[in-house]
């Protein structure tokens, strides 16, 4: 049989990653340049078995998401940076909680309202920071319309096996252009479900305290025996006001992220085998255009490579760090106002590698161009 | 992690834009040309647009970059095609055209063409007399590029339009298609004729 290719908008391409990926819960809000998630979402889960709820705001979206969640089904959302302020309360509840959902942010300018129609890459320390409390993010981002779908998969995977909620963060130029994308057999993807307790219901403990601090997990209706709340709680669920269970509990947290770093971080190079003393790094669309300024510099002989962040939360710095020892310019290209640079700033040694930012925030994307010139200027 | 290789020294990178009103359906069109060169003829394609209220009634376009490589940079970086269906959309983008590059206007709706180097057709007339709806022009006008450029094949881009066009319009639409093909024909074949 051939493979199933057919040109799909990055936001289209996401519907097929989360179908794949066993979605079959989407509550959401509809939000410009995240609307055709919702749209193909709405048409195809019904012929799935699946549910679709366009809820009255983003509050009751993620609401629904995590009751359906917690319910045994693979829940989502998305939308983009006013409905992503509005979700960070529950972004904190599922994370305490521990009820896997994804949530797609597809960025637009901001603050506030912004620009609804235009890219922007300025929700990125948001994903990380902006539910209040320690909370250590999953955060993926996506450079294409194939990524988009991939990313989908790999979002919902990592937020089964962790328990947690996962941010994909793309934009308005990926959610609306449109690209070749193969549809992947079924057969052949790895789709991760979360682990179903073996206990029987009166041992059983949602939030177990476990050596990997990832706990089975049961639905409700299974028969075993649970709370879900936002407060801080006990390994049953229920609140909990001793120092030892509330240290334990944050502990366990945290840990399950921190300690699978390696598992949850991905990066892309693009011509970094030969050591380049010149090194752009980026994430999403704007690593298009800097693997583009590469490939040209590289016609030119320029030795320049460049390094995409696939994960930006956890943030992968132990990836990015073993090609800093050759690089003596570190050029940070985003579309925002320097949020990815003040992350890598707490790494580099300045005194090795020079640091340089390349940021745009009036609306229009990088250029090949703009990071050609960055890159004459650092030579 | 995963590293990207094999890039050829040379690309065949090709940038077309199409453009016009809000209307004309200039996205469609870029979809159906990307959807032949692409799915079809198996190049690597990206589709993109200009989008929000700007494209509602005022200026409208659709870019496709097509290439044999991958294809890094989504959007064009300078024109090998200009569609221009309005005077507007002409005097806005003209100046990206690369110097070999192709104008191809709307030859009642574009009266002050930027060079008399250029094709011109009466798109949007022809479409009202000779296929009998006016919002065929963009089909008529994929035809005439395909014919001009060769960068679908006439398979590919009958496949689509077939595909994409409303339903009930399939008929209509195929031939305008046809027609394209042919006008771009008989210019090219006229150009060479005047150029002897």
């Amino acid at each position: 049989m051939g493979k199933n290719i057919r040109l799909l908008q990055g936001n289209e391409a996401c519907v097929e990653g989360a179908l794949l990926a066993g979605v079959r819960f989407f509550g959401g809000y509809p939000i410009t340049p995240s609307t055709e998630i919702a749209e193909g979402l709405a048409r195809r889960l019904p012929l799935v078995d699946g549910t679709f709820v366009q809820m009255e705001d983003e509050i009751g979206s993620l609401a629904a998401v995590i009751g359906a969640s917690v319910a045994g089904v693979k829940a989502m959302t998305a939308t983009s940076g006013p409905g992503f302020s509005l979700m960070q309360e529950h972004i904190g509840y599922a994370y305490m909680a521990e009820a896997p959902c994804v949530v797609i942010d597809v960025q637009r300018g901001g603050p506030s309202t912004g620009l609804p129609t235009k890219v922007s890459q300025s929700d990125i320390m948001q994903a990380a920071y902006g539910t209040h409390g320690d909370y250590r993010a999953i955060v993926l981002s996506a450079s294409s319309c194939e990524e988009c779908l991939l990313y989908t998969i790999k979002a919902v995977n990592l937020s089964e096996k962790y328990r947690t909620p996962v941010v994909l963060l793309t934009d308005e130029v990926i959610g609306h252009m449109r690209e070749k994308v193969e549809i992947p057999d079924p057969e052949e993807l790895e789709i991760v479900d979360r682990v179903k307790p073996e206990v029987p219901p009166e041992w059983y403990k949602h939030f177990e305290i476990t050596p990997t601090f990832i706990s089975p997990m049961a639905s409700f209706g299974d028969g075993y025996r649970f709370n879900i709340t936002g407060l801080t709680h006990d390994e049953m669920g229920f609140p909990t006001a001793k120092p030892v269970q509330i240290k334990a509990k944050l502990d366990k947290l945290r840990k399950k992220i921190e300690r699978n770093k390696e598992d949850i971080c991905e990066i892309k190079t693009t011509y970094m085998d030969d050591e380049p003393h010149v090194v752009v790094l980026s994430t999403g669309i704007v690593s298009r255009a800097a693997n583009q300024a590469v490939k040209m510099a590289r016609q030119k002989r320029m030795k320049v490579g460049a390094i995409q962040l696939v994960t930006v939360w956890p943030f992968p710095d132990e990836l990015i760090m073993q090609y800093m020892k050759s690089c003596r310019h570190l050029i940070v290209a985003e579309l925002n106002q320097g949020q990815i640079l003040k992350e890598i700033e707490r790494y580099i040694d300045k005194r090795h590698t020079k640091i340089e930012s390349l940021q745009r925030y009036d609306s229009e994307l990088i250029t090949p161009q703009d990071i050609l010139q960055k890159v004459r200027e650092v030579k | 992690m995963s590293k990207n290789k094999n890039h050829q020294a040379q690309s065949d990178r090709y940038e077309i834009r199409l453009s016009g009103s809000g209307g004309q359906g200039l996205i469609l069109a870029g979809v159906m040309l990307a959807e032949a060169m692409g799915v079809e003829d198996g190049k690597n394609v990206v589709q993109t647009q200009s989008y929000g209220p700007e494209a509602r009634g005022g200026a409208s376009r659709a870019d496709v970059v097509v290439s044999s490589d991958t294809i890094y940079y989504p959007k064009p970086m300078g024109l090998d095609l200009l569609l221009a269906l309005t005077q507007e959309a002409c005097d806005t983008y003209f100046s990206a055209l690369r110097e070999n590059g192709i104008l191809i206007i709307d030859s009642d709706l574009v009266h002050q063409p930027p060079t008399p180097d250029c094709y011109s057709f009466p798109f949007t007339m022809l479409a009202k007399n000779e296929i009998g709806h006016v919002m065929v022009a963009n089909v008529i006008s994929l035809g005439a590029i395909v014919e001009i450029t060769r960068l679908a094949s006439k398979d590919s881009i009958k496949t689509v339009v077939k595909s994409r066009a409303p339903v009930g319009t399939e008929e209509k639409n195929l031939k305008a298609l046809e027609l394209g093909f042919k006008i771009a024909k008989e210019k090219m074949k006229s150009t060479r004729t005047a150029a002897v």
